[in-house]
């Protein structure tokens, strides 16, 4: 229990895990008392989720910028772009025709 | 952290030898795999999206009269500890703490995802009793094919979990048990990831004041 | 109404029982089909008993997880299944040319024509003659010892097999679906078809599209890290360039398929309602996941076959590929533009202008990078010795034929005029424009290009030229009058139609559907041909074309573990430079002990389970579909288990094999590429290069 890379690397953990709490935590809590309402609270909600998820991919999942790591690194960003064209738009299209109806 | 990364997520390390070297491609893989996956959870929140909406509800119930935010709290808390403890249990296999610290940590995971299972499961026993029910709405039954679909990839991570305890007591710490043990570990994050977007989009989403 | 053993299958799902009810020319057609399908399967039974091929079949192909077996196989579904698919569409032409005011078919039965020849030919032609040539040629190309992943590639196989099983079944059990290709909803959900008929489609585009993706996944890691030492990613063939891009497509657009057919299946089984009428559903979203995966899909099919004829113009032209670079950079911007236009198929869906102009300019962009594709090529045949055998034919076929499908294609991407012909054949002869010449020209040029590598020997020039000449101008006369038809009104999917004037066409239009329907049999009769005279088209040094790439460096067929020893790359069109250099079939200084991995039955497995469980969901015959779902994945569980996976070929073995086919070659005269169609080239090529010359002059 003394090696040190394995502490280090434990408190990288915990660390990340105390960062996730915090960004669970806050969402939480502003819907629970309704501490802010209406399009600023599902902003907040929505870049403290994102702040979380690249929480997630640093910490538990271990994604940076070295350069050993680029080629994944860019697998991830090349899915995000393909995803956001066929999500965002979806809901373009979808939003657009309901408009319409 | 590790000299020499040959894949994403976290590395074996050059000590591992052989389970390290073969984990780049099966790793890689794997990677594309969740990203396969990511795309299906994708539309499947963007589909949800599109009937988040009165017209979607159909005059059915809606998200407040469905969700219960203490019991989706309670959930999000166990699936964050079990991402923790399945990383422990990672670090355990990278630095040889022995298969019984391993399997430790990767018990404590594994209990961890099943109490979350059946709080889950208790949830939709509430959500049925209240009418929101798929056969009942567009915004329902959006919500019963996102939701109830993590709840599967979690089920499926358990089972995978078990064979991995099964295998490591029959096969040992081989480099094939390493390699799986480190896609299992980025699925199980994976996980994670995606009920973060569920409980923002959907719950923190569908209750909002 | 549903028997606990037996769901909801009883003796009416039988469709020769319905002929026997009442024998109308559209129902003996159906049953003629249904005994068609029951008789073949017999009949290769049959055959395999005779021959006492069971042994060979089971132990060198169906649990063979060697790549090229692999990719033989899925050619070999693909040209039976393309048979079908001829066939149905030559009913059609008949039904449409009788088709004034009557015609022998019933509506339905035409329906279920055009929904089964649609899913047929992309499906389970286009997508698994695609992924054949891939797994044969892309592992040998990049020097490579198999796939990635060996043992999932097969299970790919499987679960292809799987869909078009299911397709075949549907011939004899129940009726398919009347909803096209697309099967969109509400019209394929229960309320208006309860029936069979849209479940088959979905699970087998379901379990297919699930095999397509594992394909996707496995193709682009073989290339990401399977390649040679030296194989840098600019020096790869541009075929592997497509194949990279095919591959990013089966990962990322198959995924809104499988959404939406699962999504279906929820409406249809649960009385979900995702894309109901009622109850806030939403088929519009149906349409727009479709069309998410729809159209990638079919750059998926196109982009590979662009790297076929790549390889064809090369190599009959003698000269490397003019402005690679550009292919490689057209190649990637079509992936990435093929997911920003799917909007383009739901023009007249009702969103506002401003989202169908932009989705309209996006469409229109695609033609750029294409554009500069047929640029290159012409630029590679400009001052090669070009050499018209068969797979230049059809490449000439595609240059043409193309260009006039792509033109009507960027006609299509302006909204104003799709409002006027959507719908109308006019589109109906776009889509076939481009797929035919672009999709089955290619395939068909990479067939006969690479048939001498798979097994040893050439296929006839003769009954090739007849075949390629026949598809070409049946082609034309079949799909050229309809865009005429579509301008003048003629709507697709209609059994009749009450114009008199459209008579001469569609009388045309058969005429050409004849002719398509004589390339097919010129096909057929060229591989019997063929095989009957082997000994005098044999090629077993293996390059008979003077190729470019690794895969010509290798004997014909390629030895289980391709190369004895894994080469060095260090140039473009590597092999071309070694025999320009004198480099070429050198022995190596030392062989090492090659690992690979054992033959498994698990693909088969999962094939045999999955297509049980099709049809068990298809008729609701849960117990069937519990219980063999359970089976494979016990199986698939088990088999973790289990880790002794290779198996060693000794390193004297594989020195000796090598060593006497170099002998061989050695002994072999170079033909010059005036005699490469002639009994004396062996596949030992007398190599030219027509650039040296120019700098001569």
């Amino acid at each position: 229990m003394t090696d040190p890379d394995h502490s280090k690397e434990a408190r990288f953990y915990l660390a990340g895990f105390g960062l996730a709490l915090t960004l669970t935590l806050v969402p939480f809590a502003l819907v629970h008392w309704a501490l802010m309402e209406g399009r600023a609270l599902a902003i907040t909600i929505a870049v403290l989720a994102v702040a979380q998820i690249v929480v997630h991919l640093r910490f538990f999942l271990h994604i940076d910028l070295s350069r050993q790591k680029r080629e994944d690194l860019q697998l991830i960003l090349f899915t995000v772009l393909l995803l956001a064209i066929m999500a965002i738009g979806t809901l373009w299209i979808m939003g657009n025709l309901a408009t319409r109806m | 952290m590790s000299t020499s990364n040959l894949h994403p997520g976290l590395n074996l390390g050059d000590h591992h030898g052989e389970a390290h070297e073969g984990a780049e491609t099966i790793v890689f893989g794997f990677w594309i795999f969740l990203m396969s996956d990511l795309v299906i959870f994708g539309l499947v929140f963007a589909s949800y999206l599109t009937v988040a909406n009165p017209m979607g509800m159909a005059g059915g119930p809606g998200p407040e009269d469905a969700f219960d935010l203490a019991s989706i709290f309670a959930q999000t808390m166990i699936l964050l500890t079990s991402s923790l403890t399945f990383g422990f249990a990672t670090l355990a296999m990278r630095h040889e703490r022995g298969r019984a610290a391993i399997a430790r940590w990767l018990g404590v995971s594994l209990l961890l995802g099943l109490v979350f299972l059946s709080l889950e499961l208790r949830d939709f026993a509430h959500m049925i009793e209240a009418g929101a029910v798929p056969q009942h709405s567009g915004y329902w039954s959006a919500f019963w094919g996102l939701v109830p679909l993590h709840g599967l990839h979690v089920a499926v991570g358990c089972l995978w979990l078990m064979v991995m305890l099964a295998q490591m007591a029959t096969l040992g710490l081989i480099p094939v048990v390493k390699t799986r043990l480190l896609r299992l570990g980025l699925f199980w994050h994976f996980l994670d990831l995606i009920w973060v977007a569920i409980f923002s989009i959907v719950y923190l989403g569908g209750l909002m004041p | 109404m549903t028997d606990a053993l037996f769901g909801r299958l009883d003796l009416s799902s039988l469709s020769i029982w319905h002929a026997l009810q009442d024998p109308t020319p559209s129902e003996l057609v159906a049953a003629g089909a249904a005994m068609a399908v029951i008789l073949g399967g017999l009949g290769v039974l049959v055959l395999l008993t005779w021959f006492r091929l069971w042994g060979p079949l089971w132990r060198d192909w169906l649990t063979s997880v060697d790549h090229k077996r692999i990719g033989i196989m899925y050619c070999a579904l693909a040209l039976i299944m393309l048979a079908r698919g001829v066939i149905e569409g030559v009913l059609m032409r008949t039904q449409q040319a009788f088709g004034l005011d009557g015609g022998f078919l019933t509506p339905d039965h035409f329906s279920q024509l055009f929904s089964t020849h649609g899913t047929i030919m992309i499906f389970f032609v286009a997508m698994p003659f695609i992924a054949g040539v891939i797994n044969y040629v892309m592992p040998l190309q990049i020097g490579a010892r198999d796939m990635a992943f060996p043992v999932m590639n097969q299970i790919s196989l499987g679960l292809t097999a799987t869909g078009a099983a299911l397709v075949m079944i549907s011939l004899v059990l129940g009726k398919f679906s009347t909803g096209g290709w697309a099967n969109y909803p509400p019209y394929t959900g229960a309320d208006f078809q309860p029936g069979p008929g849209p479940d088959y489609w979905i699970w087998a585009i379901t379990l297919a599209g699930i095999g397509t993706t594992l394909s996707g996944i496995n193709f682009a890691v073989t290339i990401y890290k399977e390649r040679a030492p030296g194989m840098h990613f600019l020096r790869m063939p541009i075929f592997c360039w497509t194949v990279i891009c095919t591959s990013i497509i089966m990962i990322f657009a198959l995924p809104p398929l499988t959404v939406a057919a699962l999504m279906l299946a929820a409406d249809r089984y649960l009385e979900f309602h995702f894309f109901t009428n009622d109850l806030g559903g939403n088929m519009m979203n149906y349409v727009n996941l479709f069309w998410l995966f729809g159209h990638p899909e079919v750059y998926l099919l196109v982009i590979p076959c662009y790297g076929m004829f790549s390889e064809v113009i090369t190599t009959y032209s003698g000269k490397r590929i003019y402005g690679y670079m550009s292919m490689v950079y057209a190649t990637m911007s079509i992936a990435v533009l093929s997911f920003c236009v799917w909007l383009h198929h739901f023009f007249t869906m009702g969103q506002s202008a401003n989202v169908n102009a932009a989705f309209g300019i996006a469409s229109m962009a695609i033609a750029v990078p294409t554009g500069v594709k047929i640029y290159n090529w012409i630029a590679t045949l400009f001052r090669g010795r070009v050499r018209m055998t068969v797979p230049m034919i059809y490449a000439v076929g595609f240059f043409y034929l193309f260009t006039i499908g792509g033109l009507t294609g960027v006609m299509l991407a302006n909204p104003v005029i799709s409002y006027q012909v959507h719908n109308t054949l006019f589109l109906v002869a776009h889509f076939h424009n481009v797929i035919i010449p672009g999709v089955l020209f290619g395939l068909l040029a990479g067939y006969h290009y690479w048939f001498p590598k798979a097994f040893g020997f050439r296929l006839h020039e003769g009954w090739g030229r007849a075949a390629a000449v026949l598809w070409i101008v049946g082609f034309s006369f079949t799909f050229l009058p309809l865009y005429w038809l579509g301008l003048h009104g003629m709507p697709r999917r209609s059994p009749t139609f009450a114009e008199p004037s459209f008579q001469p066409m569609m009388w045309l239009a058969l005429f050409g559907a004849a002719l398509i329907l004589s390339a097919l049999t010129c096909l057929a009769i060229q591989l019997w041909i063929s095989i009957r005279r082997r000994d005098q088209l044999a090629v077993p040094l293996g390059d008979p074309w003077d190729g470019r790439a690794l895969e010509w460096s290798i004997p014909s067929p390629p030895p289980p573990y391709n190369f004895a020893v894994v080469p060095h790359v260090t140039a473009r069109d590597d092999f071309a430079e070694a025999k320009a250099a004198g480099r070429a079939y050198a022995e190596p200084e030392a062989y090492e002990d090659i690992e690979m991995p054992n033959n498994t039955a698990i693909g088969l497995i999962v094939c045999v389970c999955s297509t049980l469980m099709g049809v068990a969901l298809v008729f609701w015959i849960w117990w069937l579909a519990v219980l063999s779902l359970a089976v494979m994945l016990l199986a698939l569980v088990g088999r973790t288990f289990h880790t002794r996976n290779h198996h060693v070929i000794p390193a004297a073995r594989v020195a000796a094999e090598h060593r006497a086919w170099l002998a061989k070659v050695q002994a072999a005269t170079a033909v010059d590429r005036l005699q490469e169609t002639h009994t004396r080239n062996m596949g030992r090529a007398m190599p030219e290069r027509p650039n040296r010359t120019e700098a001569a002059e």
